[in-house]
This record gives C-alpha cells, structure tokens and sequence, in this order.
C-alpha cells in the first residue's frame, strides 16, 4: 500500500490491513514518521520522536504476527502520546522547562497496557506545561498549529496530541481532560475526543495537574477509532486508588451500533446563547435537529449550578497543583538551579522553581496557595468543592430525566495564536462547556459536528453521559458522525486546508 | 542566633508556686512489612536509598495506595486506647517545602483522624493518672536527613546534607494527648510513666517495635506552667524529638524550672519549638508560632476515604491482646506480690523476663530470685540491662529446675549460670561438660564423711551426744572435699547414720 494511503486510513482499518498481511507494522509506521518528518516542522506537535523505539515496537508486533501468535484490535497501530505519560525510553517533560530531558526511570499504566496491546508509540506529544492552558502556547518549547490553519491554535491543553491525529501524522493520541484538555483540542480540530468517566482510565504514570479532575482518554479521527483506543486503556488499576473496579462500558459495541432510536437527549440551556460564536450555535442547532431526525427525543434541560463551574474549577485545580507541583524544587530529578555551594537548599528551591516554570503555571500555583491558605480556605476551596456537588447534582437530576446531554463543545472555534495570552480569563472560557463534566466526574466526548459557517473551522459537538455510561457517549457520536459523513460525502478532515501542499514537501500527500 | 543561658528557677520552689500542664505528640513507626503507601520494605538499617520506588520517592505521575495492615494497626492502637473509630475518614495534604520531603508534602491526617477521645491510665507511686487521649492518626514519615559539618549536626551551618529516603513512606502512627493538668511535682514523672506505659502498650499490640534508640518512637513534650490557683494555663512550648525516657522526664522539669524564672523576672513565655539537647539536659529555642507555616492543610484527592466497617473494627476489638496494665494486675496476683515488689520487677526491667521464665516452668518466686539477684548482679557488672544478657527465661527455668530437683545445689546451679552467660551451651550441656552434678552417690560420700569424722572427733562426739546440729561443722568438710558437688541433704543423712552406728 502507498504510505499515503497507509496515513489516511483509520486505526481500525490500518489494524485490519497488518492483520490480514495487507501491510506490516513496519511500513505503517514508517510512513507516519515520514508524515511527521514531512510537517512536523510546521505543525510542531511532537516534543520527541522515537523512529527506532516505534520501528522495534512495530517489528516485535510483525514477528507476532509471524508467529502465528493472536493481536489485539489496535495491533501496530501508531499513537502519539501526551507529553505527561511516564515513558521509560523517552523524555517526559509536561511542556516545561522543570522536567526538560527527565527520564522517568518507569512506564504509566497506560503505556505499559499500550505495549501490550501492540500499539506502536512513535513519540511524545507537544502540550501546555503541565497540561495548563488551552492553546499549546503555554508549552516552553513553544505552540503547536492547528492544521486547518497554522496561525491558529490545536486547542489545549493536549493540543500536541490533537494536531498531530488531524495532520495525519498518528491516527490515534492520547491526552488527557482536566477541564476540557482532550474535548476542546478535538473540537477545535475537527476529531473525536473523549474525557472517561473519572477513574475509568488509570492515572498511575500521568503526571498530575489537579489530582481529582484529570482523566486520561483517547483522541482519533473516527468515533470507533476513539472506542478502541478507550478500550485498551480502560479497566481497574491496583495502582490507582481512584481507578473503578468495575467493568469497562461497552464503547466499540456502541461505536459500531450508532444508533439513537428512541435515545432521550437533553439540550443544556445554560450551555449556549450570549458570548458564542454564531456560527458555533449553528451548527450545534443543526447537530441536535439531525439527532431528531435519526430518532432521539431531545428536550432542554437546565442545570443551574453550571453557571458556576469555571470558577469552582479555578479555585479546585490550582489549590491541587500548588500541592502537586511542589515536588519540583530541583532537589532530586530535573532543572537545579543556583546549586553553586553558596546557596541553601530553600533558595536553590526557589530559584529553580522561578526559572523552570512558566508564567501561567505560576499563577495557578500562586492562586492555589492562596486558596488553601489558613483563613480563606473555607471561602474559597471549601465554597468550591460544595458548587462542586450542587453541579454533580444538577447532573444526577439531568440524567433523571434524558440519557445524554450535548452542547457545544466549545463556545468558538480555533482561534489565532497570541489571540489571548495576554488575557488568562479569555483563555479560561474555552473551557466553559466542558468544565462541568470534570467537576462531576462523568463522561463526555467531542464528535466534529460541521464547519463554522462564519470562519470555515470545526465546531465539536459536546455528549455527555452518566458516570460509568461512557457508552452512550460512542452511540450518539457514531450516528452523528455517520450521518454528517454521508451528507458531506467525504470525511471532515478532507477539507483541512492548513497542510496543502504537505505532499510536496514530504513527497506522500 | 546566640541565646543567653536560661535562668532556672529551683524545681521545689517551681512547683510549689506553680502548677505544670503537660501533652505528649508521639510518633510511632508501625511495623508492617511495607510502607504506607507502596510495596517497599521497612527493614531498618539499609544501605540509604536502596528500599525506594516511584511512589515513596514521589516521582512525577506516581500515586499512593494506602497500606491496609498499616490502617488495621492504628484501628487496634485507637481501640487499645479506649479511642472512638471514625467510620469514615480522610487522609490530608501537610504541605511544605523539606528536601527530605520527596513530594514536599505530607500525606497525614488533619481533621477526620481515625481515632478520637481515648484514654490511657498511667500508674505513678500507686497513684493511678488517666491521660486523655486527644487523637490517633496515621501518616507517612520523611526521608532522614544527614547534616554534615555543622557543629549542631542541624541544617544551620552545615557544608552539606545528604539525604537517605529508605525512612520516607514508612508508616507512622501519631498518638495525641489531651492537656494534663493537676500533677503538680509529679509532672516530668507522669510524663516519662505515660510514654513508658504507652510503649509497653504498643509491644503488647505487636504493631511496632518501639525503640526509641532507633527512632521507631518518638516524643514531642509541650509543657506549660500557670500561677497556682490562678484559674488558668499558661503559654506552652513544644520541645522536639526528646527520644528517650530519661530525657522526657528532664525536658520537662527544665521546661519547669525554665518557665518559671521567666515569669518570676516578669517576662512572658513564647509560644514556640524548643530543642532537647542530650548533653546538657537543657532545651534551645527553635521556631516561634510567629514563624509558624502555613500548612495548607486539604483532603488528599489521589486516595479514597478510609471507611472501616463496624464488622472489622470489632473483628480487630476481639483479637487484642492482654493489655499491660491488666497483666500486670494479674500476675500480681497470681504471683502474690506486693505493689512493691511488682514495681521493683518493673524498675528492673525483669517482668516479662520473669513471666517467661514461669511459663518456661519455673516456680515464680525462682524465677523472681534469679532474675532480681543473681543476673541483675550479672547485669551490672557488665553494664548492660537484663534483656540483653546471653540468657534466655527457658535456660533459668531449666536451671531452676534443676535444683529443685536436687541435681544442682545454689552453688553449682551459678556455675551453670557461668556458664550460659560465657557462651558455653544450654544448661544440660554445662553440667555435663563442667561435671558439675551433685554427689549423692553413698560410696563417694561415705570416703568423704569418713574422713571428715576422723578429722574431727570431738564433733562427733558432740553429735552423739544429741546436738545434730553440729553435723553441720561435717558437712562443710564434706563439701568441700568435694569441691562443692556433694549433696548436703543426703550427706547430713549419712553423717547422722555413721556417727551413732556402733563401730
């Protein structure tokens, strides 16, 4: 097969192909690290490539094959992998200088049950330090480019991940959701991205941001593609105390039933109107009349507390980083700073900590300390954390009454780089739909629902389900995606216009 | 920082003015065999940094999953304690910055401890003192670390430090006083009897091996001093890591006579950290509660909430041993002691020495005689305490069994003694490789008697002549013709036989 072809195809066909004997392992990953040779330079998506890890895992998963031996469902498959997964042989950075060339002398859960699963990782992908921001311009090595178009942004915070899946340099990513940092890198450009119920995916080996809120889940092109990936990485992990012990929803079953005959939907009616762009609300209006006519039954539902997410959220993950960031303090692993034997260990601490982190992280770990701080804890992490369960209440009233809720997934599209780094609060609205969901702990994902008609750039359309019920989430986003294909006569990312051209420079588009 | 040598007030004249409230925050290293929050050993004594992984090292991304036995053993010290059970519970983040602190935080317990509102009754000269028991709570230790080329052997001017973290994640245990006021004199007393009766405590609960000397229990002691009669506590300072009970009992007292000639010269105690110093006695300001941290305290969201059920918390009730204070009581009477005797056993440091050594066998008066003359004696020609000395309850019932036996007399049964202690063998082994069982043979005791008569007739005259007593004069000699091995009783017998049969 022509590495161009091998690039273009789904995971799932792609595992197909190297099952079958159609293509080897090899070849398919090779063709994705000429991809990313041929347009990384402009998308800027990887932190690290490992050609000759991913050139072995692929070999070892041929020679399985040789050997008669029985593959997984993603066998060989390429994947890039959100700079904050442990890696014994790569660098694990989380964007930031602090951890620049650490090498974690372990593997995450998570990538230890994609080497099993023969899932052949070809690199680490670009991020907002310590998965902060929703832009990639938070990441120290600078910003990663939304394919559609390169002065835009791949969203964040696991933008890396996102840009590398749309620009067809890996077919599958992993990143992970702390208030949006999967579902709001997969909208903004134009693919599938959920955020698990919380626990369902392990978080031993991710490096934390704000330790109840992050989940790790799948990015990819396809819905189904989604589902497999989320398969692979599910399931209970000893390791993780706040992992589920229960059995993992059945998501490539529902992926593959894409049906939403009698399915209750609810339409969040806190999520929409002033403040989003028009041409986003056009689309999500038409998601949701396509919904009704495969047959759901939607209504709108109001969630009263949602209101108050973005901040609850502002004052919950910056109080866990502050603590969770401390053990950066240059002592043990990482940038050292002014360790020039004059100085003492507190100083050295701090000017490590001044040089190694950047200024979006220094606010949150300042906004954090203040929080938790004796005498305005009750006000604020205490006030916070009781919205926190007014919001998963409102949830558990929802789901009464509908099967899944939507909304959009953003409340604009893409939007320019340098657009809004000078106003943290801009930034933070990005996250205004998804936040509430990472707050109650539940599932969500983000199925492309179109292009803005005002700006030409993808508009997600944000399902979420119950806690546990990730299932719901793969029915709804399948038959979505099925019938918007079908009217559209081609995939979405066919009219991805960023990389036009690529072809000529790395010779296979 | 330089501090002026505190001016002491006289202890008697101290507490005759004022009344002294003490609390006690020990920490308890549990012995279970992994840490407490991932699956390396607690062995004490390795090479530094060789029983550490991801999670106790706190590298990024590694979470903690919290020791069950480790939460089984604070359930039994809290219930040990007369302590409430929490049905549910948290673990709290201590956050501050330590380079001994692999995550520079600690996972502890901040306002949901598992155990609460317990007491434990100390007994001081008869008098029976119920300490309140504020709290039990369970957390991680820290790294150790090693000061180096500081005269203080304190982070303060030293050239550099190194740190071991094999102690980081080990799982500690801190019990929780209630303030104790109304113990007057007996302060530094009541003190060191309270840590003491809480460690025997604690090695009757097999949940640590409580020694201080290795930093497996360690005290802070608050004390703080008011006017008699006044109505009120004073100011109270926190002395830090007094790590045997010896100083606890000094920390205290100085902390008295030291806090009175303060307010005596109109001055006002500091609510700070103070420091022991073992050389002096003395204690040293630290950190004052105006430099206090901020800890940051909030529920540690990597862990789910602790939640024992009622059905194990009774489980565990059911299996607690005897406690101390119940044995004691019992083997008191058992043994027909009075306080007086019990106390000195336990000054002694002889009652669980005794107490195996009776269930080895022995009768308990033996067993008491042994291990409060002979081995004490032993004991302090060597310098060393009873516990440490080369022999075991089971080899001095042996040999108190064998004089009562006969086989040995006193004498000999000490030269088995000798003998144990020198390495040599069991009891058994000694006697057959000294030859050291008694005479009782006839023929071998008869040469022996024969010799002494002749050697003294006017005893045996006087012998005949009804005065038995006298026979001892005779069986001296026979003793020693035979070195000490003959057997006294047997040997009066024959003696009474010879002198009055008609020759």
């Amino acid at each position: 097969m022509a590495p161009t072809e091998l690039t273009r195809m789904t995971a799932a066909e792609l595992a197909g192909a190297i099952a079958s004997g159609e293509t080897s392992a090899v070849d398919v990953t090779q063709a994705h690290l000429n991809r990313i040779e041929a347009v990384d330079g402009r998308v800027h998506a990887f932190l690290h490539v490992a050609p000759e890890a991913a050139v072995a895992a692929a070999g070892a998963v041929d020679a399985r094959r040789a050997a008669g031996e029985p593959l997984g469902p993603l066998a060989g498959v390429p994947l890039v992998l959100k700079d904050l997964f442990t890696t014994t042989d790569m660098p694990t950075t989380c964007g930031s200088r602090i951890l620049e060339g650490w090498r974690p002398p372990y593997d995450a859960t998570i990538t230890t049950r994609l080497r099993r699963a023969g899932i052949v990782i070809l690199g680490k992908a670009n991020m907002d330090e310590f998965a902060m921001g929703s832009s990639t311009e938070n990441s120290a090595f600078g910003p990663s480019h939304n394919p559609w178009d390169l002065s835009r942004v791949p969203g964040g915070s696991s933008g890396g991940s996102s840009a590398a899946v749309t620009a067809f340099e890996a077919p599958l990513g992993l990143g992970t959701d702390t208030g949006g940092s999967i579902r709001q890198p997969a909208a903004v450009c134009g693919i599938v991205g959920t955020k698990p119920t919380y626990g369902g995916s392990s978080r031993y080996g991710v490096v934390a941001f704000a330790s109840s809120l992050d989940t790790p889940g799948p990015l990819a092109r396809t819905v189904l593609d989604a589902a497999l990936l989320h398969e692979v990485i599910s399931g209970h992990d000893p390791c993780d105390s706040t992992s589920i012990d229960a059995p993992v929803p059945p998501v490539v079953a529902a992926a593959r039933q894409a049906d939403v005959s009698g399915l209750r939907v609810g339409v969040v009616a806190e999520l929409g109107g002033e403040g989003y762009q028009p041409g986003v609300l056009a689309r999500f209006t038409e998601a949701v009349e396509l919904l009704e006519s495969l047959g759901a039954k939607v209504t709108e539902v109001s969630c009263p507390h949602f209101t108050y997410a973005l901040p609850a959220y502002y004052l919950i993950a910056p109080s866990e980083c502050s603590s969770n960031l401390a053990r950066f303090d240059g002592m043990r692993y990482g940038l050292r700073v002014g360790d020039d034997g004059t100085r003492s260990a507190e100083e050295v601490m701090s000017l490590t900590r001044a040089a190694g982190f950047g200024a979006e992280v220094k606010r949150r770990i300042m906004l954090g300390t203040y929080a938790l701080s004796s005498g305005y804890y009750d006000a604020y992490y205490g006030k916070a954390q009781q919205v926190r369960t007014l919001i998963a209440r409102d949830f558990d009233a929802a789901f009464e009454q509908v099967d899944v809720l939507v909304s959009p997934t953003t409340p604009t599209t893409a939007f320019a780089i340098g657009e809004r780094t000078d106003d943290p609060i801009s930034m933070y609205l990005a996250d205004l739909c998804t936040i509430p969901s990472d707050l109650a702990g539940n599932a969500a994902i983000s199925v492309p629902c179109g292009l803005a008609p005002d700006d030409g750039l993808p508009v997600g359309l944000q399902v979420m389900a119950p806690v546990l019920a990730d299932d719901r989430l793969y029915r709804v986003a399948a038959a979505v995606e099925a019938a918007l294909d079908q009217r559209r006569g081609h995939p979405l990312l066919d009219d991805a216009k960023g990389l036009k051209g690529a072809g000529k420079v790395g010779g296979d588009d | 920082m330089t501090e002026l040598v505190a001016e002491l007030a006289d202890y008697d004249d101290a507490v005759a003015r004022y009344e002294p409230v003490i609390g006690l925050e020990t920490h308890v290293e549990l012995g279970t065999v992994t840490k407490m929050f991932c699956g390396c050993s607690t062995v004490f004594g390795a090479e530094p940094n060789s029983l550490v992984c991801p999670v106790c090292l706190g590298l990024p991304g590694s979470l903690p999953v919290a020791n069950r036995t480790a939460i089984e053993y604070t359930i039994r010290i809290g219930l040990a304690l007369n302590c409430s059970i929490a049905s549910w519970c948290r673990f709290a983040r201590k956050n501050y910055f330590y380079p001994d602190m692999p995550k520079d935080f600690q996972i502890s317990q901040y306002d949901e401890p598992l155990c609460t509102d317990g007491w434990l009754d100390v007994t001081v000269d008869e008098n029976v003192v119920r300490v309140g028991i504020e709290r039990v709570h369970l957390e991680e230790d820290t790294g150790k670390s090693l000061h180096i080329g500081g005269a203080t052997g304190r982070i303060h001017g030293a050239d550099y430090s190194l740190v071991d973290y094999n102690r980081a994640g080990i799982p500690l245990v801190e019990v929780v006083t209630k303030p104790v006021p109304g113990t007057g004199a007996f302060a530094p007393v009541v003190a060191r009897a309270y840590v003491t009766e809480l460690r025997d405590l604690l090695r009757s609960l097999g949940v640590s091996d409580v020694r201080m000397e290795e930093g497996s229990l360690r005290c802070d002691v608050n004390t703080s001093i008011a006017p008699r009669g006044s109505g009120t506590w004073g100011t109270r300072t926190e002395t830090k890591n007094v790590n045997s009970l010896r100083s606890i009992e000094r920390a205290v007292r100085f902390e008295i006579e030291r806090q009175a000639a303060v307010l005596d010269g109109g001055g006002r105690v500091v609510q700070e950290t103070r420091h022991f110093q073992e050389d002096t006695g003395t204690t040293t300001a630290g950190r004052s509660k105006e430099e206090a941290q901020d800890y940051r305290y909030f529920p540690e969201p990597d862990l789910v909430p602790v939640a024992p059920s009622p059905e194990w918390v009774e489980q565990i009730r059911a299996s607690l041993p005897e406690f101390p204070a119940a044995r004691r009581a019992r083997l008191q009477r058992e043994w027909g002691l009075s306080e007086l005797d019990m106390a000195a056993l336990q000054n002694a440091g002889a009652l669980d020495l005794v107490a195996e050594t009776v269930a080895a066998g022995a009768p308990p008066d033996q067993a008491r005689n042994w291990w409060l003359g002979e081995l004490s004696r032993r004991a302090n020609e060597v310098g060393t305490d009873l516990t440490t000395l080369p022999v075991t309850p089971a080899q001095v019932a042996r040999v108190s069994e064998l004089v009562a036996s006969g086989a040995l007399n006193a004498k000999l049964a000490r030269q088995v003694l000798d003998g144990v202690l020198a390495g040599e063998g069991s009891p058994d082994e000694i006697v057959a490789a000294r030859g050291l069982a008694i005479v009782s043979d006839d023929g071998a005791l008869l040469a022996a008697i024969d010799q002494a008569i002749a050697a003294n007739p006017e005893v045996a005259e006087t012998i005949r002549s009804g005065k038995t007593a006298a026979a001892g004069v005779l069986i001296g000699a026979v003793m020693k013709a035979t070195r000490g091995q003959a057997d006294a009783g047997r040997a009066r017998e024959l003696i009474l036989e010879r002198v009055t049969e008609p020759s």
